[in-house]
C-alpha cells in the first residue's frame, strides 16, 4: 500500500549572520520498506532513531530531502500540498499526546466533524450523525457530542483522536506512539480498540513505538531503527524469537519482564556509552561504537540491509542467530 | 485496626518478625482541601520496608504513590495555623528506624532529608537546579550534613559521579544539568541522593522517561548501590516488569489505598486482588507469542474527590457482584492470604481461589 525507498530527511543546522547551513541532523538516512494492505507494520527504536520523523514523512507532514515515497502506486514524494490534500482522506495519523492533539476550544463534535468540513464531504444522514456513529465506534457516548476535551480522561481523548482519524474512512493509519502516554489498564483498552477497528474498517497500520512488548503484540512485521537507519526488519515472531542484529539483541535483553523467575537467569547485554548524535553519526556501521562485536570492517564498510533469510533483513557484518551458528546465549530466552 | 495489629499485619516474613522494619507507615492519610472538594490522595495506607530490601509501589495515575513518598520525605506543606494557606492534611504515623516523623517539626525532618532518607525523581531536569553545575549541587547537599571543606566535599562528589558510572567525572563535575544526556542526568541525580549515604532511597519513576537500554543501566545501578550501601529502597513505578526485576516486596495501590501487599514472588505467581489480575492481564507480554486478547480493565480510575464508597475498585471489578452489595458499602480491610501476603478484598478465600484457578491463572 505504501512504500519508501532510500528515504532521507536531514534537518539543516544554520549558524552565523548569513544563516548558512553548517551541519545537518541526519534524522532519517536511507530507509526503505513496503507495507502491504491490511498489515500492521511497526517501527521500533529508541529516542533519536528517526522513527517519528519517518512517520511524518509517510503522511507527508514533512517533505523528504531525498528518496521516494509511493502510495498505492503513486509517487507522492514531492507533490504539492494541494495535490496531497485529497490523499489525506486515505492516509491519517494518530498522535502520541492526547492532551495536545485536540483543540481545547472545540467541542468533540467539532473536532471529529472537522475532516468532513475540510474535505468537503457530506456524509449520508449529515455530519452530526456520522460523528455520533464514530464516537460509538470508538466506545464513547454519542451524547457527549457537545463536550470539550478537558472533560475527558487521557484514554477517552485518545479515542476522540482515533474517531477523528476514522472519519473519512482512511486506508492507512500511521499511529505515532498512540498508547505511550496512557496508564497500563487504559493502554490495553486502546490496543484492543485499534485491533477491532482494523477488522471493522479494513485498515492498514504503521505503528511507531518504543515499547517492545506492545509492538510484539500488535505487529505483523517490525523494523528496528537506529540513528536514522533500519538495522533489522522481520516478521514479529521471527524477530522476537531470534533477533539477528546486535542492537536488536541488546534492546530485547534490556526489556524488563513481569516474571520474577527470570530475575537471576537473565543475561543482560549492557551497551556501553550513549547513543551518538545524529548530527555526526559514526562512519560505516553506525552501531559500531557501542557494539561488542565490532571489528575493523565495521568501522570502514557500511553493512547493507540484506535479506539473510527469507523475509529477514539485517544490516550487520556479524549478525547473531544465523542458522549455522549455535543460538547465542543472550537470545536463548524462553520460547513460550 | 490498632497500630500494633497493623504493624503485625504488614510484617514481611517470619525471619524479619523480630527485627524492626527500617520504615513503617501506619494508616497514613493525605488529604488536600480544594475548591472542588476534599481530595483524598492517600486514605489509610500501611506498609513496612526492612533494611536492605526493595519495596516496589505499583499504581496508575492518581493511585497516591507519589503523594505517599512525599509524605515520607516530609515534603508536603502542612498548614501551620488556621490562617495559613491550605496545604496537605496528614494523619497516621511514619516511623523511620523507630522514630515517628509526622509529629516532628519541619526543621527536624529537614535534617533527616538527604542524610537518612533521599529521593530521586522522574525528571532530573526539573529536580536539579539548572543554574548551578551538578558538582556544586552535590557539594551543597553533602556539606549541609557533613562539616567538611569544599575541597573534601568536591573530591567526594567526583568519587560519587565515578561510582554512578559517569565517565570523566573530574571534568563532568562542572557541567550543568542540561549538558548531560537523560541517562547521565539521572545518574547525577542518584549521585546527589546518595552523597550522604542515606539508609532509605525513594526512587519515584526513575526510569520512565528513559530509553529501555538506559533504563536497564539505571536499574542495575540502583541494585548494585543498594547492595553496597545496604540501603532500603522504595521504587515507585507503573511498570510491572521493572518491579519484577528489582523489587523484593510489592505494594499495589489504587485510589489512595493498598489493594495488595506481598513479596514479589507471591504477587506475580499468586496474585490475589482483581485489580492486580487486571494489571497483569493487561500488559502485552514481550516474552510470549501473541495468544489471546489483552484483558483490559473496563472503566477508568476514579476521581479522588468522589472515591466510590465501599471498595474503591468496585465499579470496575468483574467480581463485585458476588458480595451481595458489600463491595458498594463496606470498605475491605487488609486480610492475610498467606504469611507475608495480604489483600483488601471482600472475596472469600474459596471464591478467590476458584476464580484464580478457572479464569485467571491460565490467561496470565
Amino acid at each position: 500500500m505504501i512504500a519508501v525507498e532510500a528515504l532521507v530527511k536531514h534537518f539543516p543546522i544554520r549558524a552565523g549572520i548569513l544563516r548558512r547551513q553548517v551541519a545537518a541532523v541526519q534524522a532519517v538516512d536511507g530507509v526503505s520498506f513496503a507495507v502491504g494492505k491490511g498489515e500492521t507494520f511497526s517501527i521500533v527504536g529508541e529516542s533519536g532513531c528517526g522513527k517519528s520523523t519517518t512517520a511524518r514523512l509517510l503522511t507527508r507532514l514533512l517533505e523528504p530531502t531525498a528518496g521516494k515515497i509511493t502510495f498505492e502506486g503513486r509517487d507522492i514524494t514531492h507533490i504539492s500540498d494541494t495535490a496531497m490534500r485529497p490523499l489525506r482522506r486515505d492516509v491519517q495519523m494518530i498522535f502520541q499526546d492526547p492532551y495536545s492533539s485536540l483543540n481545547p476550544r472545540h467541542t468533540v463534535g467539532k473536532i471529529v466533524g472537522a475532516p468532513f468540513r475540510l474535505q468537503g464531504v457530506s456524509p449520508e444522514g449529515g455530519v452530526k450523525k456520522a460523528v455520533q456513529d464514530l464516537l460509538a465506534a470508538v466506545g464513547l457516548n454519542p451524547e457527549h457530542y457537545n463536550r470539550y476535551p478537558h472533560e475527558f480522561s487521557g484514554g477517552q481523548r485518545q479515542r476522540i483522536g482515533i474517531a477523528r482519524t476514522l472519519a473519512l474512512r482512511p486506508r492507512l493509519i500511521v499511529a505515532d506512539e498512540p498508547v505511550s502516554a496512557l496508564d497500563v489498564s487504559i493502554q490495553a483498552q486502546i490496543i484492543n480498540l485499534l485491533e477491532d477497528l482494523q477488522g471493522e474498517f479494513d485498515l492498514t497500520y504503521v505503528f511507531i513505538a518504543h515499547d517492545l512488548s506492545v509492538v510484539r503484540y500488535v505487529s505483523d512485521r517490525v523494523a528496528v531503527m537506529y540513528l536514522g537507519k533500519i538495522v533489522e526488519l522481520a516478521d514479529a515472531d521471527g524477530l522476537y524469537r531470534a533477533p539477528m542484529h546486535p542492537y536488536t539483541v541488546a534492546l530485547m535483553s534490556a526489556v524488563p519482564v513481569p516474571d520474577t523467575r527470570r530475575r537471576n537467569e537473565r543475561e543482560r547485554i549492557l551497551l556501553s556509552g550513549d547513543v551518538p548524535s545524529p548530527i555526526s553519526p559514526p562512519p560505516a556501521c553506525r552501531f559500531h561504537t557501542r557494539c561488542w562485536k565490532a571489528q575493523e570492517i565495521c568501522r570502514t564498510k557500511e553493512p547493507p540491509l540484506a535479506e539473510l533469510l527469507p523475509g529477514r533483513f539485517v544490516a550487520c557484518h556479524f549478525p547473531e542467530n544465523l542458522p549455522e551458528q549455535a543460538p547465542s546465549s543472550a537470545s536463548a530466552r524462553d520460547q513460550r | 485496626m490498632t497500630t500494633a495489629a497493623l504493624r503485625d499485619l504488614v510484617t514481611r516474613s517470619p525471619e524479619q518478625a523480630d527485627q524492626q522494619p527500617f520504615l513503617e507507615v501506619v494508616d497514613l492519610k493525605v488529604h488536600f482541601s480544594t475548591d472542588d472538594g476534599l481530595v483524598k490522595s492517600v486514605d489509610g495506607l500501611s506498609f513496612a520496608v526492612d533494611r536492605g530490601r526493595t519495596l516496589g509501589i505499583v499504581g496508575e495515575s492518581g493511585s497516591g504513590k507519589s503523594v505517599t513518598s512525599l509524605a515520607i520525605m516530609g515534603l508536603h506543606s502542612r498548614p501551620t495555623s488556621e490562617k495559613s494557606r491550605p496545604g496537605a492534611q496528614l494523619s497516621g504515623e511514619i516511623f523511620l528506624d523507630g522514630e515517628e516523623l509526622l509529629s516532628k517539626t519541619p526543621e527536624y525532618v529537614r535534617g533527616l532529608r538527604g542524610k537518612r532518607m533521599a529521593m530521586i525523581f522522574q525528571d532530573p531536569l526539573s529536580a536539579m537546579n539548572p543554574y548551578y553545575p551538578v558538582g556544586k549541587q552535590i557539594v551543597e547537599a553533602y556539606r549541609i550534613h557533613n562539616p567538611v571543606t569544599t575541597k573534601a566535599a568536591r573530591k567526594h562528589a567526583i568519587d560519587l559521579l565515578g561510582r554512578v558510572g559517569i565517565p570523566e567525572p573530574s571534568r563532568r563535575i562542572d557541567a550543568y544539568p542540561h549538558q548531560f544526556s537523560g541517562g547521565m542526568r539521572q545518574r547525577a541525580m542518584i549521585a546527589m541522593a546518595l552523597s550522604c549515604d542515606p539508609e532509605l532511597l525513594i526512587a519515584d519513576e526513575p526510569t520512565t522517561a528513559l530509553d529501555v537500554t538506559v533504563q536497564a543501566q539505571i536499574l542495575d545501578l540502583i541494585r548494585d548501590l543498594q547492595r553496597e550501601f545496604n540501603s532500603s529502597v522504595i521504587l515507585i513505578t507503573h511498570d510491572l516488569g521493572v518491579v519484577a526485576e528489582l523489587a523484593d516486596d510489592v505494594l499495589v495501590m489504587y485510589a489512595g489505598r493498598a489493594m495488595e501487599y506481598g513479596s514479589a514472588e507471591q504477587l506475580f505467581n499468586r496474585p490475589a486482588h482483581p485489580y492486580t489480575w487486571g494489571l497483569l492481564g493487561s500488559i502485552p507480554r514481550f516474552d510470549r507469542n501473541r495468544s489471546e486478547r489483552l484483558l483490559a480493565i473496563k472503566g477508568t480510575p476514579p476521581s479522588l474527590i468522589h472515591v466510590p464508597p465501599g471498595c474503591p475498585f468496585h465499579p470496575r471489578c468483574a467480581y463485585a457482584g458476588r458480595n451481595s452489595g458489600r463491595s458498594e458499602e463496606e470498605r475491605p480491610e487488609l486480610v492475610p492470604v498467606e504469611p507475608g501476603h495480604t489483600v483488601a478484598c471482600h472475596l472469600s478465600r474459596v471464591e478467590r481461589e476458584q476464580i484464580w484457578e478457572h479464569e485467571i491463572a491460565r490467561r496470565l
